[in-house]
């Protein structure tokens, strides 16, 4: 059992760590003609802005309460108000996401308060879908962001069912932790389908952020999940929630329609999906597909073939909870040694982390526990890079924000088939680190501790 | 006769070689290989095992003269490391092409040389003949010669194309390449009375260097290291050393021999694999030098060195053994000298279960038997479901063995390490034995294993391929037990000769026949063990378990 501590740095160097109101937007860049509001000052949205266009190397559509400094001090109701108006009139939004910001909590708007007022005053807002989650910067992370705006759209925007409603035996609300990329949530998709499942992804960022190329410009989100197919979710027969950040999401819509559901704290790896798949196989009463006995094998194959190289590593990961614990229990059960583990909030699953401790910190401390304990592998996003050409040892990208290589929305983990793609990636990385840094040469195994004097070849 | 022909015949006759000294005179014209079996053969032809042999030579530029299929398919394939230049894995091929074939591949051969040269410049260029060119008639000795003479340069003419014979043969065809155009053209600067040739030693991995700074430290130079990590003018110049060491492998026994013949350099054949064969040939390269007037004391700085390292090594397997303790070991390996990779795993604690025996002679048998009891599996040749069941049955934990039947271990979800070839450890000399612990424990102790042994949740525990093979082989076997008649059948199947294909039945009943009470008569009526005569030992027991023979007087 891990023991989880928190860094007692007074200066975070190198944060791992992005904030909570972006993971709380990025949420709402799920929802089909979104437009994800920051309640804060203009740069808390155009900071988290170029992050994800950086990330996504897409148009993404964010907007700003523009909180002057008179403004904070005197109360954010007028710039609540115009930015919603101004958003609904430019853009014609589905949907309008607010999340809150360290300047707006800190003088402490009332921002529900100030939506009922709104209501009032602009009749047509009445019935327009306003969600608001209370998300400052100074408390959790990221993932905290995301946690807590799912959480909140299913008790704001999911109809309550009564106890006895028939339900859809074939609809599934798969509610994806923010770790999971719209490649990940394409290829579940596939394999609910697989099952002749229904899935309604909660948020769909696969509809949005897959970075295809739109018929339309639209400033608002180009697809995701509709507010309409959010509201009939609790006819759906199971939830399945994808991270233990999802939880809370789960049990909102449990509480709210009754709708049972099924955690998956995993899907990277062979037994986290035995799992998954039989209980898709249980839950639509078909048998597995032999699609999926075949990626089985295929994974069972390639664990084989990549243990050589990742067997023994000593894993070096910085990520949030959910990613930490998904990609480092992987590795974990292929040989690795989780010896460096850094992440961002807290989580009950950090306890469970295969590492003697899990460090609530920065990627300073990630790479001076990397330096320490001699890690030859390095997993964080993409800010790891410095740490990672210090250190010279193999770097492999995860989580957000990834800005300097291409394709982060394609990156696969879950599944039989993400899983096998990834250790594969991760094989090829080491032994191509091998081949580029670590040739032997004649010194290699030389020693210098002989205690016996070396006699140089005499002429003869 | 051609000179290729006749080189061939040179090859196989082999004083230097157990083996060839085992056959009788007409057997051993057939060659000292096994023939090979349309449709059984799986090894590499006679080009690559000349390209294996000199490849490693760092700084010469390998050029193959054929077409794509023989260098295009092979190329860069090997794990030999370099100390120096890296245009050894550079490939070269002429890549010849239809008009080539039609009018003769010389000129394009020529120009091919020449492009080199300039382009790179190297030392000298090796020239690999294949089998289409060798077919059309391409006199690569006549192109070589013109090419060196025009150019200024050691154009080193290689003839081993495929068809001549399996990789083995190739190797030595390469040796006498080296003999008869590179070895002793060009003089040392300097020598000394501690230079040794490596004959026969390739470098992977870069695991020689983890016995050279022993070498170093001792003061013995190496002259030339035949083939890994050479250059070629230090093989050029190897004729001036003192002693040579030829490492394990018999590949290269002709250029060992014949050094001798030509040159006076005495030779032994050690290894470096496993600690008392490290120290034996550590002693044996002193002794050697020694003799041929390096100072004795040589000999104390050695023995310091062994102690050393030995203490080193002991102290440093003594931590695996708790991590060991019960953990049971499956061996196959024919590169390897199984025994003294066996006392290494004894020591760290480790139980060997199964050891192969197939390429080891009947002294390493002895020992073998000597170091793991009477009971010993001794592995000679198995079929892949064979070796699973053996895995199985010893509830071996690991299998050790070369990357061919890797996937027996793999597939059967057991740990499983690679120790011939294509290996990405270094595991020689001390240090090596000790690297090869560690990838033992990594390998035991991975918690993957545990989970690929999980059946699917959907998958009935009991109907996996694995179950079903087991099932199918305890079926087989319990229906053979009810019959007698196939029980006697099967038994007398056993293939007790490999390189003839003897079996049994064939060898009781000659012996039975014509009175036969020693193995030269079972050959001589069976041809068994007139190939490498590995199967001796058994034909000795086999003669020993028979009745006493009824024919005696009658031979």
């Amino acid at each position: 059992m891990a023991i989880v501590t928190a860094s007692k740095k007074a200066c975070s160097v190198n944060p791992l760590k992005m904030s909570q109101p972006i993971g709380g937007s990025f949420a709402f860049m799920g929802l089909r003609g979104a437009m994800p509001l920051l309640h804060g000052s203009q740069g808390c949205t155009s900071f988290g802005l170029t992050l994800f266009v950086r990330h996504f190397k897409e148009a993404v559509p964010m907007q700003t309460t523009a909180m002057s400094e008179v403004a904070t001090v005197l109360g954010g109701y007028e710039n609540v108000e115009q930015a919603i108006l101004n958003i609904y009139n430019r853009t014609k939004p589905e949907i309008i996401g607010i999340n809150s910001t360290g300047v707006t909590e800190t003088k402490g708007d009332d921002v529900e308060g100030f939506i009922r007022l709104i209501r009032q005053k602009h009749p047509h807002l009445e019935k327009f879908p306003l969600v608001y989650v209370s998300t400052p910067d100074f408390k959790d992370a990221f993932q905290d962001g995301w946690e807590k705006t799912v959480a909140r759209m299913v008790e704001v925007l999911v109809d309550p069912v009564e106890a006895g409603a028939a339900r859809d035996l074939a609809r599934v609300n798969v509610l994806p932790g923010c770790h999971l990329t719209p490649g990940d949530l394409d290829e579940l998709r596939t394999i609910f389908e697989d099952f002749g499942l229904k899935p309604s992804f909660l948020p769909d960022l696969a509809g949005s952020l897959d970075g295809h190329i739109p018929d339309e410009f639209t400033p608002t989100t180009i697809g995701g999940i509709g507010v309409d197919e959010i509201a009939s979710m609790g006819q759906a027969a199971w939830t399945i929630a994808i991270g233990a950040q999802m939880k809370r999401a789960a049990e909102a819509m449990q509480e709210r329609t009754g709708v049972p559901f099924r955690l998956f704290e995993r899907l990277c790896g062979l037994i986290p999906n035995d799992e998954f798949i039989a209980f898709l196989s249980e839950i639509s009463g078909r048998p597995v597909p032999l699609k999926y006995r075949r990626q089985r094998g295929q994974l069972a194959d390639a664990m084989l073939d990549t243990h050589f190289h990742i067997g023994g590593r000593k894993l070096a990961i910085g990520a949030e909870p959910d990613l930490l614990f998904d990609l480092s229990s992987m590795l974990y059960e292929m040989g690795a040694e989780v010896a460096a583990a850094v992440t961002t909030t807290t989580s009950p699953v950090l306890e469970r982390v295969k590492a003697q401790e899990v460090l609530i910190g920065d990627l300073e401390d990630l790479e001076d526990l990397a330096k320490a304990r001699d890690c030859d592998l390095l997993i964080t996003h993409s800010h790891g890079r410095q740490a990672a050409s210090r250190l010279k040892i193999p770097f492999y990208r995860a989580g957000f924000p990834m800005f300097d290589r291409l394709g982060a929305g394609h990156q696969l983990s879950v599944g039989y088939r993400g899983t096998r793609d990834l250790v594969f990636d991760l094989a090829n990385l080491v032994i191509g680190d091998r081949e580029a840094n670590h040739q032997p040469t004649p010194d290699t195994w030389r020693t210098t501790d002989s205690g016996l004097q070396v006699v140089p070849p005499q002429l003869h | 006769m051609s000179s290729l022909s006749a080189t061939i015949q040179d090859v196989f006759n082999e004083p230097g070689c157990g083996k060839n000294a085992n056959k009788t005179e007409a057997e051993r014209k057939k060659g000292c290989t096994k023939q090979l079996q349309p449709g059984g053969a799986a090894g590499g032809c006679a080009f690559d095992g000349a390209k294996i042999a000199l490849q490693p030579f760092t700084d010469v530029a390998h050029l193959v003269h054929g077409p794509i299929a023989c260098e295009g398919n092979s190329w860069d394939n090997r794990g030999s490391a370099s100390s120096g230049s890296d245009l050894w894995r550079r490939s070269f091929t002429t890549d010849m092409n239809e008009t080539d074939i039609v009018f003769g591949g010389e000129k394009r051969l020529y120009k091919a040389i020449r492009e080199v040269i300039e382009k790179y410049d190297p030392p000298a260029i090796f020239v690999y003949q294949t089998c289409v060119p060798a077919m059309i008639g391409d006199d690569i000795n006549a192109v070589c010669k013109a090419a060196a003479t025009k150019f200024g340069k050691p154009v080193i003419p290689v003839n081993s194309p495929g068809f001549v014979g399996p990789k083995n043969l190739g190797n030595k065809l390469a040796g006498e390449a080296l003999l008869e155009h590179v070895i002793g053209t060009e003089e040392p600067d300097y020598t000394t009375p501690y230079d040794i040739n490596i004959i026969g030693e390739y470098n992977l991995s870069g695991e020689f260097w983890q016995v050279k700074p022993l070498l170093d430290e001792l003061g013995i130079r190496i002259l030339s290291c035949i083939s890994g990590d050479g250059k070629y003018r230090e093989l050029a110049y190897s004729h001036r050393a003192k002693a040579a060491m030829m490492v394990c492998s018999k590949a290269m026994i002709n250029v060992a021999r014949k050094m001798e013949e030509r040159y006076g350099i005495p030779f032994f054949e050690g290894s470096f694999y496993g600690i008392q064969d490290s120290s034996d040939s550590l002693r044996e390269i002193a002794r050697m030098l020694i003799e041929r007037g390096a100072p004795a004391e040589l000999m104390e700085r050695t023995e310091a060195v062994i102690a050393r390292e030995e203490a080193k090594a002991w102290a440093a397997i003594e931590r695996f053994k708790p991590r060991f303790k019960d953990k049971k070991v499956l061996l196959i390996t024919g590169g390897v000298k199984s025994w003294s990779v066996v006392a290494a795993l004894q020591e760290a604690g480790l139980e060997i279960v199964g050891t192969s025996v197939k390429k080891s002679t009947k002294e390493d048998k002895e020992r073998i038997k000597e170091l793991m009891g009477q009971d010993a599996h001794m592995i000679e040749d198995m079929t892949p479901r064979e070796m699973y069941k053996m895995l199985k049955d010893a509830k071996a934990d690991i299998m050790l063995s070369g990357g061919k039947s890797q996937f027996v271990a793999l597939k059967a979800a057991m740990p499983w390490l690679d120790i011939n070839q294509e290996r990405c450890h270094g595991y020689m000399g001390y240090i090596g034995m000790v690297k090869l612990m560690e990838e033992i424990e990594k390998a035991l102790y991975n918690p993957m294993w545990a989970q690929l042994r999980k059946p699917a949740p959907w998958d009935d525990a009991g109907v996996n391929w694995q179950a079903k093979a087991m099932a199918q082989m305890d079926a087989q076997a319990a229906e053979i037990a009810a019959d007698p008649v196939r029980a006697e059948e099967v038994r007398r199947a056993k293939k007790i000769c490999f390189c003839k294909t003897v079996d049994l039945g064939t060898i009781e009943d000659a012996i039975a026949a014509h009175g036969l009470a020693t193995v030269d008569g079972v050959k001589e009526h069976t041809n068994a063990s007139g190939g490498c005569g590995a199967c001796k030992g058994r034909i000795e027991d086999i003669l020993v378990a028979q009745p006493a023979p009824v024919l005696q007087a009658a031979e």
